[in-house]
């Protein structure tokens, strides 16, 4: 393997330093003068049509400002999804509107001179509801009858299959084979179905925005986005105004995980801005953003697979049914992905179906959330491989290393199941499952333990393994463009529109180039994700940054050596084939002569034929190379409680080259805590109206340090050819594992099988309690 | 109303209205480094060392400081051109990654460790359990931990 001289080195993350003493900026850190305070109304009904709002007793008020609802602001119908343009998600939203849809949907937004005056305002609106029945079960969602969400007036840009008289977000659906003749060859069935439970993405940055006029009158917006560049154009469409008038600046943002993929509050500050001509200031509560931001679509996910006793599968059926909440934000692509991510990884089933639908509900909004449809998609398919090879009486892991797919191979998934369209037909360049699942049941003492039930007093243990894949980025979709310029002193100042979330992306996008110029990392001056000085880049999103802008910075790092290499020439009048690049200088290996960068800077900006030395370059991919994983845990059940306590996770990824080890590392291990987390107390608590009972963190539990099990992870080497340096993806796989791998792990240790999650106490006792009476 | 607090070592005039919380206060006085996360004093990202004593500064009365308190913000234990230990620590470790939690947790570090110079790794994950992280999974938040204890016992 090629050596290298940044790439695979844990360069501290540039911006890690000025974050640890708090010198970095954040959305709300950003002082403005003359701000406005703003605070969002919402609906205490799941489902109600407005018959009126009365402001006058709040804009009464001394320092209240204004008041926005639907009677106010223009009705344009857009989606709050930041993707790509036109979007897969359907139009299905406005601003505000005479009708809400969940309990926590916007109603208003007070406008005041500050917090205090616009707290006390917000008591005083006057709505008046008339109650219109609910649809919390998206089961019933398209029954006869079943209350309408949304009319027929929403509709989806790219003209894919919608139905709100049924209350139908999205619908897709694939096959392949003969799935009545895999069912006559099956010796067994086994048809289970799971569900992959509500989630918050729990940032611990709220969403925040500001806007203001610059003094040129052109509107800016700092948002704590994922896609600055979707904000842009969301916010143009929804406020009817010039997109050449808005820049969005992204500055440190405090974590996204899809959550902040989402735009829904720049438009409320744009408007106030652009309507009061004076800054504003949105920034939620943690309240709303449980109840009003987004959160991960709940999914149930049917399988049916037969096999032959030998352990051939014959058929596999996949029937899954998301609820999209009372908006339809990523409703079809995550859906997709709960296929397209998850049914290639075993690529030797020859009569496959998969059926998807998106119902709407007057529950909260799912989006994205990191995993975006694979993890509830592996939540189900984990679990029943780990059922099969139950019955069959084989090893898991070997079963699975002879079924998943190999280098060389394809899926029929891959071109059948896109997002929104077709997908890409493509081959498989690296996989190092066999060797993520060598070290996972090694590390985990797999043989010694599996099937064991090792028992002290009234706790048993048990372990469990689970595999996935991802992808990287958007093939034939996402686009990514960097620009690089160069100065005197050898540094070059590096513009993309990538998009840093806390991931370090400014960190191995500038490792990248580092490497293909030859200098220290230190050298690279990095500014991203500014609408009016970066290029475009779709955004933090689909793990698509370290493969594609990766790319998009590869490229364009190519064209300024090539110039570098130029001026070099001509300054030591050597033919270019001598030439080659070494540590900040170019070599005359003929002549056994130099340049520095510093004179060859120098030289082009100030001797002859004097030009910048500059290059952009935009990158598309035509293929997702997925990232695999396994993981494996051991957990102790006490069975006097039903209690679960995970004693040791290990996660072992293949993410092509790793460009930064110890941030691919990072993004491990967040990512299986998230999902550990996910999997073991998190969950939305409902009461029978559709109110959210547990808006907060003392209610809604997350891990702390105290919570994390004894962890392991491991960077397995491998190569990407299409990838920078051979490196593919690596932020969000790590959350696929930890729920079936803990459901597998509790069924190794008591037998029984967790079809849903979280897995606490109560849910362990109900389900052990159910089996004996069975 | 009025009060004079010390900030960092130093000196700063603040106003505020009675109800105020700290949080607010420290804010909106240019101390930006202390973060607002819940507000309800459960992800310890307003964290701030009030007598050397972590509090969350949101569930603290800006009335209820007194004038011979002193208010420590992570920017009064280092700053970047003359670092601590411990946000030394947390660079070489890679335990920071979006950052707004850092700040806090770099304080509930440096209070460990005023207090108990070579914790254990329980001791370090019971310290760190009033501060929400939802980026790294504190894997290397606890190694950062325990790197700079080991610095700061070889300085």
């Amino acid at each position: 393997m090629k050596k290298y001289t940044t790439v695979g080195k844990s360069e501290k993350k540039i911006d890690s330093l000025s974050l640890a003493t708090g010198e970095s900026k954040f959305v709300d850190d950003f002082e403005m003068k003359n701000e406005l305070y703003c605070k969002l109304v919402y609906s205490p009904h799941a489902f109600a049509e407005i018959l009126d709002i009365d402001d006058s007793k709040a804009l009464a008020i001394e320092g209240v400002v204004d008041v926005l609802h639907y009677k106010n602001v223009k009705h344009i119908l857009h989606t709050t999804a930041g993707q790509g343009f036109p979007e897969p998600s359907p139009y299905d939203c406005t601003i505000f509107e005479n009708i809400v849809r969940f309990v926590g949907d916007r109603v208003a937004m007070v406008i005041a001179e500050n917090r205090e005056i616009a707290h006390m305002a917000v008591k005083l609106l006057d709505v008046k509801y008339k109650i219109l029945e609910p649809l919390f079960d998206p089961e019933k969602a398209m029954d006869p009858g079943a209350p309408q969400i949304h009319d027929s007036s929403r509709f989806t840009p790219i003209g894919v299959k919608y139905e709100p008289e049924r209350n139908l977000a999205a619908e897709v659906e694939i096959g392949f084979g003969d799935i009545q003749k895999g069912k006559e060859e099956s010796d067994f069935i086994i048809d289970e179905t799971y569900n992959a439970h509500y989630g918050q993405h729990c940032t611990i940055e709220p969403h925040s925005v500001k806007s203001y006029f610059d003094e040129m009158g052109r509107l800016v917006l700092l948002s704590s986005t994922q896609v600055p560049f979707h904000v842009r154009r969301i916010v143009a469409q929804a406020c009817d105004y010039p997109l050449s008038k808005i820049r969005v600046i992204k500055p440190r943002i405090g974590g996204g995980f899809g959550s902040k993929q989402e735009v829904f509050l720049e438009q409320l500050a744009a408007l106030t801005t652009i309507k009061h001509k004076r800054p504003a200031r949105l920034v939620i509560s943690r309240e709303e953003v449980f109840q009003s931001s987004r959160t991960r679509h709940p999914i149930r996910v049917n399988l049916k697979m037969g096999a032959k006793n030998n352990g051939e599968i014959t058929f596999l059926e996949m029937d899954s049914l998301l609820n999209s909440g009372a908006y339809g934000s990523h409703a079809l692509t995550v859906l997709s992905n709960c296929g397209s991510k998850v049914l290639p990884l075993f690529n030797k089933i020859e009569n496959l179906h998969f059926i998807g639908r998106s119902v709407y509900t007057n529950l909260p909004v799912g989006g994205a959330y990191r995993g975006y449809g694979a993890t509830q998609g592996y939540f189900a398919l984990n679990q029943h491989l780990d059922i099969l090879t139950r019955k069959l009486n084989v090893d898991l892991p070997d079963f699975i290393k002879k079924n998943h797919i190999q280098v060389g191979e394809t899926s029929q998934v891959f071109e059948a199941l896109g997002e929104g369209r077709d997908g890409v037909t493509q081959l498989v360049n690296s996989c190092q499952l066999d060797e993520c699942i060598d070290i996972c049941i090694k590390e985990i003492d797999w043989y010694k333990k599996h099937d064991k039930k090792i028992t002290n007093g009234d706790k048993v243990r048990g372990v469990g393994l689970a595999v996935s894949m991802q992808g990287s980025a958007i093939p034939l979709i996402d686009m990514a463009a960097a620009y690089i310029k160069m100065n005197e002193d050898g540094s070059f100042n590096m513009n993309i529109g990538a998009t840093d979330i806390g991931t370090g992306s400014d960190t191995i996008l500038a490792q990248i180039a580092a490497e293909v110029l030859n200098v220290p990392l230190e050298k690279m001056i990095v500014y991203s994700s500014d609408t009016d000085r970066t290029p475009f880049d779709v955004g933090a999103y689909a793990s698509s940054t370290t493969y594609l802008s990766g790319r998009a910075v590869k490229k364009c790092a190519n064209k300024i050596k090539d110039q570098i290499l130029g001026v070099a020439a001509e300054i030591m009048e050597s033919s270019l084939e001598d030439l080659s690049l070494e540590s900040s200088k170019v070599i005359d290996r003929k002549q056994n002569k130099s340049a520095s960068y510093y004179d060859i800077c120098n030289y082009s900006l100030y001797t002859k034929d004097q030009f910048q030395i500059q290059a952009e370059a935009s990158e598309i991919v035509e293929q997702s190379p997925p990232p695999f994983m396994a993981q494996a845990t051991e957990v102790e059940v006490d069975t006097k409680t039903g209690e679960v306590k995970v004693l040791e996770f290990v996660s072992a990824v293949d993410c092509g080259q790793a460009i930064n080890p110890q941030l691919a590392e990072g993004q491990v291990e967040g990512a299986t805590v998230n999902g550990i987390s996910y999997a073991m107390t998190e969950e939305y608590i409902f009461s029978d109206k559709g109110n959210l009972l547990n808006k907060g963190f003392r209610s809604y539990k997350i891990s702390t340090a105290a919570d994390i099990p004894k962890m392991k992870t491991f960077i397995v080497e491998s190569h990407e050819e299409s990838g920078p340096f051979g490196a593919k993806s690596v932020s969000e796989i790590g959350i696929n594992g930890p729920l079936p791998a803990i459901a597998n792990a509790i069924y190794d240790a008591i037998g029984v099988r967790m079809y849903g999650a979280p897995f606490t106490a109560e849910k362990v006792y109900r389900a052990m309690q159910a089996q004996k009476i069975e | 109303m009025e009060k004079q607090l010390n900030i960092n070592g130093k000196i700063a005039k603040v106003t505020f209205t009675p109800e105020e919380l700290l949080l607010y206060t420290l804010r909106q006085n240019g101390f930006t480094e202390v973060k607002s996360g819940c507000k309800e004093g459960e992800c310890g990202a307003c964290l701030v060392l009030l007598n050397g004593k972590p509090v969350n500064s949101c569930l603290m009365f800006t009335a209820s400081v007194l004038e011979e308190d002193k208010l420590l913000t992570v920017k009064g234990i280092g700053d970047l051109h003359e670092p601590h230990v411990i946000q030394e620590a947390f660079v070489d470790s890679g335990a920071v990654q979006c950052g707004f939690c850092t700040p806090g947790i770099v304080l509930a570090s440096y209070a460990l460790l005023q207090e108990n110079p070579t914790p254990t790794e329980e001791e370090v994950k019971k310290a760190m359990d009033g501060n929400l992280c939802r980026c790294t999974g504190y894997v290397k938040i606890i190694e950062a931990v325990q790197l700079a204890a080991k610095r700061l016992q070889t300085k």
